[in-house]
């Protein structure tokens, strides 16, 4: 608790990583509010106001449908919100088991794991994303693994890294003395103390997902109309770049105010969660 | 040198044997196979006809013969045949090849002549207004979307202003200019490409190229330099600089996977015909030859810049290379 103490006093030493932090808040407010707070239908098609530039009945204006885009960027928030999440939760997974085995064993199996995160990381990623996707089929779940699978490589790497460490230290030797199983040693001895790089590597991994969500759908190959997401209002700005501006602006000052906070949050968790600035904090 | 060069050209070969598994994994996860997809088109095509096709593909055969037999054919470059006009993978991929090369390096060289001075610049003034303001765009940098930034500069330069054309790499009436005015709207067409793609790298460089200019100013021979009253110009360009360059080198290997994947958005976004487009057109129309060969090239393409980068880095660090 002391420790979490200090954790915050540290973090909130750093105003903008505060001012993250409370947006990312008030995102995860308004995307859970969704149902109440947009003003339309997010579907909802209006033929008599294609197209409409922002102004008092549509605040920032209407799409090609007539649809209402202030209710559609806070309905695609819901979006970006997901497959950030998860996508994240699963490359923390893969990377933490691949890296604490690379770090703990070492030698063969550490070289076979860190060649093949090598071959992973060769792969211009988002070339093998958008091949997978193709094949599969596009929608938020594809989007949501196919994101996590290909991008744990650093988790696993900073991961192994912690563990090559933290293996030579006493305690791991207690444990094994006590005759703990390899398992256990790992994932409830080891692993609590090598986790700091991954929250902080976690949460830019957040705004990452979302930029890459948001490209794949504006591609087409994301979370298909006439669901909202971030990415395929976008897709319609293009298709009226020369008529409708607001189209193009809005979604994208979503998406960049979101992954900024994100990476304001990760900026600060990583000072914060920095052993090496720790010492003076503890007298 | 050379015997390092040889070394790590040797441990590029599992490494490119993975690559070309996990490719033909991946392709092989399709459910129904790329002979359904070809010929769902037609709905006249015979049992026979599909197995024709089976036959041609080797796709009567167990996956692992698939594998070698495929590996085999690619060692000689052969992809086989697109599924949409039935042209040699090859050709299709060599043809696009030049305008992406071109583009990324011309971003890369933007990315190099931009992002060490604002890097070197905001850590020799830490904490000034430049660093602070620098830090900001970083920041934003890291977080913007590039097809965003593509569309509101097309709204801007395109649209608005009308300066610039928002589409492909030559205008219509090209073949009836000179060569001074052909090169001018070449320029002009890739000015928006460019930058864009060397958006997110000028960001992420100058970033890094701060911290490792930071690092080495903290050194002990720097302050004896400084001591023995040597002018700041030449204890930054001459002692600093050229020790905070090796960490910068490495990250010009690091960013080539992310400027071929970016290709797709940004040539799409402003139709150039390049790789990234011509990946995108075939995923969409699932011509698998293509994504095969594509996937393949590009990570082996990235594999160079990897080597590249490993190779610069043992030119200027003697160390690397007498290691081992």
């Amino acid at each position: 608790m002391r420790l979490l103490k200090i954790i915050g006093k540290r973090f909130s030493r750093n105003r903008l990583s505060v001012i993250g932090a409370v947006i990312v808040l008030l995102l995860i407010t308004v995307s859970l509010l969704a149902p109440f707070i947009s003003p339309y239908d997010p579907t909802a098609i209006d033929v008599y106001n294609v197209l409409s530039p922002p102004g008092k009945s549509h605040l920032l204006g209407t799409d090609d449908l007539g649809r209402d885009l202030l209710s559609r960027i806070i309905w695609g928030s819901r979006v970006s919100l997901k497959v950030g999440f998860v996508a994240v939760g699963i490359a923390i997974m893969i990377g933490i088991v691949i890296g604490s085995v690379a770090g703990f064993y070492g030698r063969r199996v550490d070289a076979i794991l860190m060649r093949f995160v090598d071959i992973m990381l060769a792969f211009p990623t988002f070339f093998l994303i958008l091949a997978v996707i193709a094949i599969l089929e596009p929608n938020i779940f594809t989007i949501m693994a196919v994101i996590g699978v290909t991008s744990w490589m650093d988790v696993a790497r900073l991961v192994r890294a912690e563990f090559l460490t933290l293996k030579e230290r006493d305690f791991v030797d207690a444990a094994r003395a006590i005759g703990i199983n390899n398992t256990r040693l790992i994932f409830r001895h080891i692993l609590p103390n090598a986790l700091s790089p991954v929250f902080v590597a976690a949460t830019f991994g957040v705004g990452g997902a979302i930029l890459i969500e948001s490209g794949l759908s504006f591609l087409g190959l994301g979370v298909q109309p006439p669901d909202p997401s971030w990415g395929n209002i976008l897709t319609a700005g293009k298709d009226n770049i020369e008529i409708a501006w607001w189209l193009s602006l809005y979604p994208g000052l979503a998406i960049l105010i979101t992954v900024l906070s994100y990476n304001l949050v990760g900026e600060g968790l990583r000072d914060a969660l920095d052993p090496r600035l720790w010492e003076a904090e503890r007298d | 040198m050379l015997s390092y060069i040889t070394k790590r050209l040797f441990l590029m070969i599992p490494l490119i044997f993975g690559i070309t598994l996990i490719t033909f994994v991946v392709i092989h996860l399709a459910p129904g196979s790329p002979v359904e997809v070809q010929t769902e088109m037609s709905l006249k095509v015979s049992a026979q006809a599909k197995e024709n096709l089976k036959k041609l593909y080797g796709l009567d055969k167990p996956l692992h013969i698939q594998y070698v037999d495929w590996l085999k054919r690619f060692m000689k470059l052969d992809f086989g045949k697109s599924f949409v006009d039935g042209r040699k993978v090859i050709d299709k991929i060599i043809e696009r090849i030049p305008i992406t090369l071109t583009i990324n390096i011309l971003s890369l060289i933007l990315i190099f002549l931009v992002a060490i001075p604002v890097g070197i610049l905001s850590a020799t003034r830490q904490y000034s207004l430049f660093d602070k303001l620098s830090t900001v765009f970083v920041f934003v940098g890291f977080s913007t979307p590039t097809f965003w930034l593509a569309l509101l500069l097309m709204i801007l330069f395109g649209v608005n202003m009308g300066i610039l054309p928002i589409s492909g790499i030559q205008s219509i009436d090209v073949s009836e200019m000179g060569p001074f005015d052909r090169l001018i709207d070449w320029i002009k067409h890739l000015i928006m490409p460019v930058g864009v793609s060397a958006f997110g790298g000028i960001a992420g460089l100058s970033r890094y190229s701060r911290s490792s200019m930071l690092e080495v100013i903290r050194q002990d021979y720097i302050k004896t330099a400084k001591a023995k009253g040597l002018p700041e110009s030449v204890v930054v360009f001459r002692h600093a600089f050229r020790n905070a360059l090796m960490p910068i080198v490495t990250i010009l290997g690091l960013s080539v996977p992310g400027l071929i994947g970016g290709g797709v958005i940004f040539e799409t976004i402003f139709a150039i015909p390049g790789m990234g487009q011509l990946f995108y057109s075939s995923t969409m129309s699932r011509d698998y030859p293509t994504i095969m060969g594509i996937l393949v090239i590009g990570a082996i393409l990235t594999l160079f810049g990897n080597l590249i980068a490993d190779i610069s880095y043992a030119m200027v660090d003697p160390r690397v290379r007498v290691r081992k």
